[in-house]
């Protein structure tokens, strides 16, 4: 009888942030579909008490039934034969809650069925769906691939494939192969045109496809023969009622044992282009990754809140030495660092969140219309800011959350070691957050030039002007000054025109940049919700300092000839 | 084939986390420290109606509840997961009443809102745990009955086959239409609410509910779904003897407020004699099995 909306209050909060209105406005556009469908907002504050109300419907599933279920699902596991792969029990009961109570195509517009619902409450249902079951958010997330349809496909197209995905149909995304992991320029998956049946023809195999046996699939294919690198890659939609791609296997993975990972194979498959030729890699898939990664954020965030309420739950019961171990300071020391951990990046996911929203909705009302030059210049702004803050919500918060389940394991001490408590299995999803859609490392290269071109720095500055409450303004002035520490470790860095001592740095200086933008983000939260946040914001602040301190002071004894001992 | 059924819901309150505060000093319920639910094993029937909707197109499913104007949430809960209109009987005539003037209440009602295929109710509520209130209502309106329902299987021909769970095992039976159910809990959960659906029937509202403050009360107009149907004994051509307390033999003598206190505690030694005592005296008393 658990509301995962309701029992975590910092949800609501991040949801009604002031940006929200402009976001709902840009959404809604003057509320113009309230006459065409009968579901649909008739002002901002409807709007906002849909966002809440459809909420509470998925905390209500997440907690009667997709949590309860998360065990069994991870004992079962996917299963694989005859070419297909097969959804654990609890994952097909599941997956019939989540449609039948509409939450497929959440973020599509209505004229697809979907509920035109912004990126925040989305990705608001995406943290709950990953505390229940991070297993199951991967197969209910993958609905993002309809946005990216939405986005590259035709208007034919998006009514053909993604009223079936509002409709409950599940995606995948094809990208990997054998020898294209990170690397996907390396895509060798065969894609002709048939000129007899008008159509494309893909063969070849793609490997480790999240949910590969789902209805829809997007495929990236070499579509220009001859040619090796990202622009003879195209994307292709593959409908699964054509046939012609095969389960050969299923991984046997550590973790999200749930969504099954298949190996396909692809023969002759028919197969439809989206959008241009040679666009799939260096466009489309850029822009399915970063959707991706904003997933896996919100994942990593419901993985930190799932670890966090097991670890407390069991340090309260828990009993040594005539007392709860909760009043050890070894102990609450670990849960107050896990708790900042775990505001610091749901804060950073929906600030991020907020950001993607603004220029995507103004992306989407310039195929309408053109744009004014102060919405391109919106737009612009937005876009910029979505796309430096993506890779450090995703790194960061990945690594947070395999931190998180980490402590959780370390706090239930022996029993966490067992198959009897939830945290193991929390540990062990965990793991490949930091690894798909883009390694940590990976992030930190999308991040850097940010922190090169001084963006991150300019946003900090921005952030220093907001007021805060004075039980935090002390904690204020030391992230300024962990911002100045910061500013001239990039600068050493910077100046020393090395890429290759650049790169060995890059991760230090964008975890440093990612811990102060968290820091003044908590500092927010923690002014204007004190009872939520304040705790937060010190532990946090306290946690940032010394690690940017220690970052620091590894740089500043650096030599550039030092690299020499760490090459292998 | 769209079959009309009528759901009997109940909005009850949550008897199932009673806390200290649960009764009053007086021995009735505490309603302010119980939230008010729908009646749970109402919400299994729902289900049932639901699927037969989902099986049969042109199928409609309306709610009929009794109670105060609040309960008009219940029919709100309905719509959310599929129901097509709801129906408040609200009264001060209807308060009071003990089963056999609810079943007239509520018979009354199916009248008014005439052809029928099938009435579909909980096995009972948990607020009185009488489950007379669905087979009352059969008899007044004079049809058959099937209690105790686990599923309904199909509907052909005028007739409809359902599975029932009686001690011991389950039997199928055949029964005509119009007809009445009552469903077990441990029939099919009811569906999530959604998300479409709770956008478009958030504003409905009963008559009685309506004040100045309510929100979007001009939507009334253009879309008439928002207004949940409130009938009075008037409307449904009741006979006020027959209803609420003046309609109901059933007279409450006292009620005592049960106290569980902590010295009915007995200490075990956890050797396998004493669990084996043990397993057997919670037998015999009937706490397990």
């Amino acid at each position: 009888m658990a509301n995962f909306y309701l029992d975590t209050p910092a949800l609501k909060y991040h949801l009604n942030h002031p940006l929200m209105r402009r976001i709902v406005e840009l959404k809604e556009r003057n509320f113009r579909d309230k006459d065409k469908y009968d579901y649909a907002p008739v002002d901002f504050e409807d709007a906002m008490d849909s966002y809440s109300k459809v909420l509470e419907i998925v905390g209500e599933i997440c907690g009667d039934i997709i949590a309860p279920n998360a065990e069994s699902v991870d004992k079962e596991g996917a299963s694989c034969g005859d070419g297909h792969a097969y959804y654990a029990e609890g994952t097909k009961q599941n997956l019939d809650a989540v449609r039948s109570a509409g939450l497929m195509g959440v973020a599509m517009p209505r004229r697809f069925g979907g509920l035109n619902f912004p990126v925040v409450p989305y990705m608001m249902a995406a943290d709950m769906v990953s505390r229940s079951d991070a297993g199951f958010e991967n197969l209910w997330g993958l609905q993002d691939c309809a946005e990216t349809l939405y986005e590259f496909g035709t208007e034919e197209q998006c009514a053909r494939y993604i009223t079936r995905v509002c409709q409950g149909e599940t995606m995948s995304m094809d990208l990997t192969e054998p020898d294209a992991g990170s690397d996907l320029q390396s895509v060798m998956l065969k894609a002709t045109f048939d000129e007899k049946e008008n159509c494309w023809r893909l063969n070849g195999v793609k490997r480790f496809i999240t949910n590969g046996d789902s209805d829809i699939h997007l495929v990236l294919a070499r579509s220009e023969e001859g040619t090796r690198d990202g622009r003879g890659l195209s994307m292709f939609i593959y409908d699964k009622r054509n046939g012609g791609v095969l389960v050969r296997r299923i991984e046997n993975k550590m973790g999200i044992k749930g969504s099954p990972t298949c190996e396909l194979v692809f023969k002759d498959a028919k197969a439809e282009l989206c959008g241009e030729r040679r666009l799939g890699l260096i466009k489309y898939v850029m822009a399915l990754m970063n959707g991706a990664r904003l997933g896996i954020a919100a994942q990593s965030v419901g993985l930190s809140q799932a670890a966090y309420n097991e670890a407390l739950a069991y340090a309260r019961d828990r009993k040594q030495f005539g007392k709860a171990i909760i009043e050890f300071p070894a102990v609450f020391e670990m849960l107050s660092l896990m708790k900042a951990k775990l505001d610091a990046s749901r804060s950073l996911l929906y600030e991020t969140s907020r950001f993607v929203d603004v220029y995507k909705a103004l992306d989407d009302i310039a195929k309408e219309r053109k744009l004014t030059p102060e919405e391109r210049q919106e737009q612009r702004k937005y876009s910029k800011m979505a796309d430096s803050f993506t890779p450090l919500s995703k790194g960061l918060g990945s690594e947070f959350a395999n931190q998180n389940t980490y402590d959780c394991i370390q706090i239930h001490g022996g029993s966490g070691f067992m198959k009897d408590y939830a945290c193991e299995r929390l540990y062990r999803d965990a793991r490949i957050t930091s690894i798909y859609e883009g390694t940590t490392q990976l992030q930190v290269i999308a991040a850097i030039r940010y922190v090169t071109t001084g963006a991150y720095l300019t946003k900090i500055r921005e952030y220093e002007s907001e007021e805060v409450k004075c039980e935090l303004a002390s904690f204020k002035e030391r992230v300024k000054q962990m911002t100045d520490k910061y500013a001239a470790a990039v600068d050493a860095v910077v100046n020393a025109k090395d890429q290759e001592y650049l790169d060995f740095m890059s991760r230090r200086l964008v975890e440093m940049a990612g811990y102060i933008i968290m820091s003044h983000l908590i500092l927010r939260d923690g002014t204007k919700a004190s009872e939520l946040f304040e705790d937060s914001a010190k532990v946090f602040v306290r946690y940032a300092e010394a690690e940017v301190e220690k970052h620091c002071s590894f740089i500043s004894s650096f030599r550039q000839e030092d690299l020499a001992g760490y090459r292998k | 084939m769209g079959l009309k059924i009528i759901v009997l819901a109940k909005q009850v309150p949550d008897t199932r986390n009673v806390g200290k505060d649960a009764m009053k000093a007086d021995g009735t319920i505490n309603r302010a420290a119980l939230p008010a639910i729908f009646n749970p094993e109402d919400l299994n029937a729902l289900e049932q109606a639901l699927r037969l909707k989902d099986v049969y197109p042109g199928t409609t499913v309306s709610i009929l509840t009794m109670g105060p104007g609040r309960a008009s949430e219940i029919i709100r809960e309905g719509l959310f997961r599929g129901a097509d209109c709801g129906y408040l009987l609200t009264d001060r005539a209807f308060a009071g009443a003990d089963t056999l003037a609810t079943s007239y209440a509520l018979s009354v009602a199916v009248k008014k809102i005439g052809d029928f295929d099938l009435i579909i109710g909980g096995r009972q509520a948990i607020d009185g745990d009488t489950a007379q209130v669905g087979p009352q209502v059969a008899e007044k309106l004079g049809i058959p009955q099937v209690t105790y329902v686990e599923e309904i299987l199909k509907v052909e021909n005028g007739k409809v086959l359902v599975k029932r769970h009686i001690d011991g095992g389950v039997e199928t039976v055949e029964a005509p239409m119009p007809l009445l159910l009552t469903v077990n809990g441990s029939a099919a959960p009811c569906r999530p609410r959604n998300a479409k659906l709770l956008q478009k029937y958030k504003y409905a509202t009963s008559k009685s509910e309506r004040t100045e403050e309510t929100k979007h009360l001009e939507l009334l107009e253009t879309r008439p779904y928002l207004d949940i149907t409130e009938w009075g004994v008037a409307d449904v051509d009741g006979d006020v003897k027959q209803c609420g307390l003046s309609g109901s033999p059933t007279k409450v003598k006292s009620i005592q407020n049960i106290v569980f206190m902590a010295k009915e505690c007995k200490q075990l030694t956890g050797s396998d004699n004493d669990v084996e005592d043990l397993i057997k005296e919670l037998l015999s008393n009937h706490t397990i099995g």
